[in-house]
């Protein structure tokens, strides 16, 4: 069982795509634990596992086998409908597309979430959220109005606003500049700093120093693991 | 997400289309006033026939001729000429037809009517003093023929009023009737234009006159009067009993007469528009279906354009059910609105077509209540599979698709 100071623990996690002979294992007997409040970034190159690895852990799939605790439950054999509340009220993700909805302001980005559980006063919630990331001047801008730069920390005010266990950063400066990707990077850096649990997918070797630790996947398996 | 929100999501989504919006609104649109305009035009045409044969008079028996079958060939009512005014004196026995008010035979044609320079044609009938009691008629000036006149054969003419003023005839005048000059001795009272044809656009002579004088032949049919309402179906069997008597009929099914009573006809009348009726609404409820259908293709497409957007949703917690009822609230928008514009229309078109057309069209609520459920219905179902499409998407491959 996990520990009270485990966030999560991944236990010898097999993800198979397809089946027959065209069966691929994308994680083989993966075992992962990150704790409360620590940084980490997963490291590969592309096709070794890492996507897949985040699927699992941000619960929009679920593994072939093995076990997956999320702060003490095992979500490895949850529903659609149970992951989505998971992922609703626990974790916060920052995608590297952005992802934001083009017809909506920023706040009305920052919201979305919130509309899926009953919250009051979602329009202040959003607002704090985006001070957070310093975007209090951009508030009823559209995403085409942003930088790129801008935009991602909509996009991490989003993850932010429902107060999540884990924000979960999928090649989060993937799109960006170097100057943008530093903004980017220190808005991450200080979240973590304020005792945020932040796990970073990444094949950007500028980008892992941001986390405590890295661990590296290879062909589905963890290979080495790196404490900064 | 809270319904309220769903349907605020689904607006701003609608409206971020609108030019797609409104197409898909027309054919819901079209099928809903389609259906409310032709059951309308069904209701209004059911009802002024109804209201025509029943200002006809509901005591009225009609006795046709007919129906003759030589060899297997039906020759249609009145085609034999088989009633005679034997029958009608039959008919006009008190003691063997009590509920027989009035009799009249009648033999018709038409012909035209010369006053001076002006000319009119018309339909002429050639009857007896009991046709103004059958038809429920009554006179706005002179007297109708009488008995007398039918049995000296005299040239006296009765007008409808429409006739009259065509011909700026009055009682006393003389017309011409294919050259032979008839006196005008009465003016009926306007019946109103209700009838098959115009009641008031017709003219009236003894039926002996009509005879020797017009059109020759037999008696082409008999018009009875039952005493009342509630007599019909005793006068029916009274003028059945004495026809098959006075033309030596022993088996009733080979009779060579036909009678039918207002009833009958009211109610063959009524199932001939209604049928109408059914067969227009049909179009246009097929025209509704269409409609659905491409409410269903938007929404698909709708889905298929969104699909990273939903899968953004998902990964922000929207579960399954928040995303059908997302889909299945926009489609349902779409097919309310276009109904609430499609009864509007519908109302329009029931206000327009009998000013500019001539054509009556009488709305009545429940159409229009069916016509915008069946058309939510059709959103709400056709919203189902797109809605369900959308809920089943898996969110990492959703979120993939850019």
């Amino acid at each position: 069982m996990a520990s009270s100071d485990e966030l999560i623990h991944l236990e010898s996690i097999t993800k198979v795509y397809g089946s027959g002979d065209g069966a691929v294992a994308a994680l083989q007997e993966f075992t992962l634990t990150v704790a409360t409040g620590e940084s980490l970034a997963v490291m590969g190159p592309s096709g070794s596992g890492k996507s897949t690895l985040m699927n699992i852990l941000g619960c929009l799939d679920t593994p072939t086998s093995g076990r997956y605790w999320f702060a003490g439950q095992d979500v490895s054999r949850l529903n659609e409908t149970e992951l989505a509340h998971v992922r609703n009220r626990r974790i916060g993700f920052v995608f590297q597309q952005f992802q934001l909805l083009p017809k909506l302001s920023a706040w009305r980005n920052v919201e979305l979430p919130l509309l899926y559980r009953n919250v009051r006063d979602r329009r202040g919630l959003a607002l704090k959220a985006l001070e957070q990331v310093g975007l209090s001047n951009r508030v009823n801008h559209r995403p085409s109005q942003l930088s790129g730069g801008q935009q991602q920390r909509v996009a991490i005010a989003r993850a932010l606003v429902t107060n999540p266990d884990l924000i979960l950063a999928d090649e989060p400066t993937g799109n960006l500049d170097t100057a943008s990707s530093r903004d980017v990077l220190a808005v991450i850096r200080e979240l973590n700093e304020q005792g945020r649990t932040i796990i970073i997918i990444t094949h950007d070797p500028e980008v892992a120093p941001v986390a405590k630790r890295t661990v590296h996947v290879r062909d589905g398996r963890l290979v080495a693991q790196v404490a900064a | 997400m809270s319904l309220l929100k769903t349907i605020e999501t689904g607006l701003s989504s609608l409206l971020g289309h609108r030019l797609r919006s409104v197409l898909t609104t027309l054919g819901i649109l079209f099928g809903v006033a389609a259906v409310i305009a032709t059951v309308g035009i069904g209701q209004a045409s059911s009802d002024s026939v109804t209201a025509r044969i029943t200002s006809l008079g509901t005591n009225l028996l009609t006795i046709t001729a007919g129906s003759s079958v030589s060899a297997g060939v039906f020759g249609g009512a009145g085609s034999a000429n088989t009633l005679s005014m034997s029958d009608v004196q039959g008919l006009q026995d008190r003691e063997s037809a009590p509920d027989i008010a009035a009799v009249a035979p009648v033999s018709q044609g038409r012909a035209t009517l010369v006053d001076g320079s002006t000319n009119w044609s018309t339909t002429v009938s050639g009857s007896t003093g009991g046709w103004l009691v059958t038809n429920t008629r009554t006179m706005v000036s002179g007297t109708f023929f009488n008995a007398n006149d039918v049995a000296t054969r005299t040239q006296v003419i009765v007008l409808g009023s429409t006739t009259a003023a065509n011909l700026g005839a009055g009682v006393g005048d003389i017309v011409l009737v294919k050259q032979i000059p008839f006196q005008v001795i009465g003016i009926l009272a306007s019946a109103g234009s209700q009838g098959f044809g115009n009641q008031d656009d017709l003219a009236v002579v003894p039926f002996t006159t009509a005879q020797d004088e017009l059109f020759g032949g037999g008696v082409q049919r008999i018009l009875l009067s039952a005493t009342s309402a509630s007599t019909i179906g005793s006068a029916y069997l009274e003028a059945n009993q004495i026809l098959l008597q006075t033309h030596h009929i022993t088996n009733p099914s080979q009779a060579d007469f036909t009678i039918t009573t207002q009833t009958q006809v009211l109610s063959t009348a009524q199932a001939v528009t209604q049928t109408l009726t059914i067969l227009l609404a049909s179009v246009a409820a097929i025209s509704l279906l269409v409609g659905g259908i491409g409410v269903m293709n938007i929404m698909l497409v709708s889905v298929t354009e969104r699909t990273s957007e939903i899968g953004l949703r998902k990964a922000l917690g929207a579960t399954p059910v928040d995303l059908f009822r997302q889909f299945v609230i926009e489609a349902g928008m779409l097919t309310a609105l276009g109904g609430l514009l499609g009864v509007a229309t519908g109302l329009a078109v029931g206000y327009v077509v009998p000013r500019a057309a001539n054509i009556a069209v009488h709305i009545t609520p429940l159409p229009v209540i069916v016509a915008v459920a069946v058309a939510v219905a059709v959103g709400l179902v056709f919203g189902v599979y797109p809605a369900l499409r959308a809920a089943r998407l898996a969110p990492i491959e959703a979120l993939r698709a850019q």
